[in-house]
């Protein structure tokens, strides 16, 4: 089961007994409309629906599918957070993963040491590829998995929107503003995941029976070694300034009027 | 006092103009001194171009052919390196930034502050959250450097011209990883402005309906020396390749005019353009989220509209 951790130029992973880590993030749901708390102290959360950052449901996704063609063996979702975690990483099992690790925390965890948190789980688990979400939609951040690949020394495959793994290596497709760009990456790597890369599966219900049964392994952060650092304080919260809603034109005539009237046209 | 380092991006030979944008970030800082680290395999035409931005004390240069593709794992190790006696490291926070940076940032151990939409001081940052429907005031510890990615749209691009920076030529003495390597970039050739630069773009959405039907924008965009773009709908749907998405997940662009047609205005959209200058909505549902946002609204059917409207200019 343990790969061996091929130092440059080192061993080849072995694919068929790959392991693969899914960074699995709850956030607040995608469809709640964010509250800025009226004395700027934070956004509301209390009531809030909570779900799956959608870039990590992708990146469990893709772990699945490598499993499910015998390119890896063992997918683990991860999550960092407080106690009340368990039916969110249930969601993950259910979907597919074979078990789970709850770093438990209850402060907040900024993207460095979400990172040395992984390595330490990378050091334990060994595994073959990491997949995490490019972002996770509260803080936008987009930084996590980078910073694991750094501080792990070795590839990374961000904004991934095709995956391909064999002869020890990732054949990744990138979306980046120039266009298509195809790297090649040793394993292991981390692959961060955007939104094309594949449509994650709905849960059916025997699924969520089953997974019922399966292992959540759970750590205490401070157990792990690991640095809480706190090179960041956030002291604000605002509202966006808000566009004011213009006005509506009746016909093509009148908006090239009043764009030219602006020296737009 | 605080020192800038800024790092250049560029492709096919040309510097990117959000270096510049960066710069002007760079400039709020009111520090000693900015300096513009271009890392390439042939850097002469990109220091020349960087070294005339106002504001920038020097240009920097790594040549080398490891450094023909910008592959972060091995420009990471070089900026970390350069960026010792730093107070600041600067990055466009497009996808050359978002990949590098943070990387940059775990070498040096220390946070990121992701894009930064304004400098309250040398170490207080504004920046987005939740897709942009907060703004957050984030202080960073003046005891570390500070690894920033900028938001372009926020940012005016520093003037150029009357400037001419010294370049200096560095060759950090550091082993590179040969474990990523670059294989291909597939571009969509264009003649049209750039998205994320143009001072205009036109932009379909899902109520285009097809591949096809998108040469309208096309044609339309051409007509108005505009760059195109499109909503995530559009792009998932296939009518237009991925590089063209605006939004929170792809680009945030502030273009002087946009004009969204067959777009609804999904939040995540509307992120991406409420800096524009003016914004102009097409769309036949007349209740379209798109409609609160936009300066200038026209409700019908954009295969009748735009060809009104190409009349209406000429």
């Amino acid at each position: 089961m343990n790969v061996p951790r091929p130092g440059r130029g080192g061993s080849r992973v072995k694919e068929s007994q790959m392991k693969i880590l899914v960074g699995y993030k709850r956030v607040v749901d995608y469809n709640v409309r964010i509250q800025v708390k009226p004395d700027g102290s934070g956004v509301v959360t209390d009531g809030v629906k909570l779900s799956a950052n959608p870039f990590d449901d992708i990146a469990l996704e893709e772990a699945l599918r490598l499993r499910e063609k015998g390119v890896a063996e063992e997918v683990v979702v991860v999550s960092i957070g407080p106690a009340d975690l368990t039916a969110h990483l249930r969601n993950g099992l259910a979907m597919g993963a074979n078990r789970a690790i709850h770093v438990v925390t209850s402060d907040a965890v900024q993207p460095l040491t979400a990172a040395r948190v992984f390595l330490k789980l990378v050091e334990k688990e060994q595994p073959g590829l990491v997949i995490l979400g490019k972002q996770a939609i509260d803080d936008d951040a987009n930084q996590t998995g980078q910073m694991l690949a750094a501080l792990w020394d070795r590839p990374q495959a961000t904004f991934a929107s095709k995956v391909e793994i064999a002869a020890g290596k990732a054949t990744v497709t990138r979306e980046i503003d120039a266009g298509l760009e195809v790297i090649e990456a040793e394993l292991p790597a981390v692959i961060t995941t955007d939104l094309r890369l594949n449509e994650p599966r709905f849960i059916k219900l025997p699924d969520i029976m089953k997974a019922k049964s399966k292992p959540i392994d759970t750590i205490e952060f401070g157990s792990l070694g690991v640095e809480a650092h706190d090179h960041l304080k956030t002291t604000h919260y605002a509202a966006p300034a808000k566009r004011s809603k213009g006005v509506m034109v009746k016909d093509a005539a009148e908006l090239v009027a009043a764009l030219k009237q602006k020296g737009l046209l | 006092m605080s020192k800038v380092l800024v790092i250049a991006e560029h492709l096919g030979g040309k510097l990117n103009s959000s270096t510049a944008r960066a710069v002007s970030a760079a400039a709020a800082v009111k520090g000693e001194a900015i300096d513009v680290l271009v890392l390439a395999d042939s850097v002469d035409a990109i220091a020349a171009e960087a070294a005339k931005i106002d504001g920038v004390s020097r240009v920097l240069t790594v040549a080398g052919p490891e450094n023909a593709h910008p592959l972060a794992a091995v420009l990471a190790p070089q900026i970390a390196k350069v960026a010792t006696g730093y107070s600041h490291v600067f990055v466009p926070s497009t996808t050359f930034g978002k990949d590098v940076a943070p990387r940059v940032a775990a070498l040096l151990g220390v946070a990121q502050v992701s894009d930064v939409m304004s400098v309250e001081g040398a170490h207080t940052f504004k920046r987005p959250i939740y897709a942009g429907n907060a703004i957050i005031t984030v202080e960073a510890n003046p005891a570390h450097a500070v690894v920033a990615t900028i938001r372009s749209a926020s940012w005016p691009a520093a003037a150029t011209g009357a400037s001419n920076a010294p370049v200096e030529a560095l060759a950090p003495d550091i082993a590179l990883p040969a474990h990523t390597r670059f294989v291909e970039l597939k571009q969509g050739a264009s003649d049209r402005p750039d998205l994320q630069s143009a001072s205009k773009v036109v932009s379909g959405g899902r109520g285009v309906g097809s591949k096809e039907n998108f040469d309208i924008i096309f044609k339309f965009a051409d007509k108005i020396g505009a760059a195109v773009g499109a909503s995530r709908a559009a792009v998932d749907a296939g009518y237009v390749p991925s590089d063209l998405q605006v939004g929170q997940t792809g680009k945030i662009i502030a273009p002087e005019l946009y004009i969204a047609i067959g777009i609804s205005g999904a939040i995540q959209h509307l992120t991406g353009i409420k800096d524009a200058g003016t914004i102009v909505a097409i769309n036949k549902d007349s209740e379209a989220p798109i409609f609160e946002v936009a300066d200038f609204g026209l409700v019908g059917d954009l295969f009748k509209l735009i060809p009104d409207i190409e009349n209406a200019i000429d």
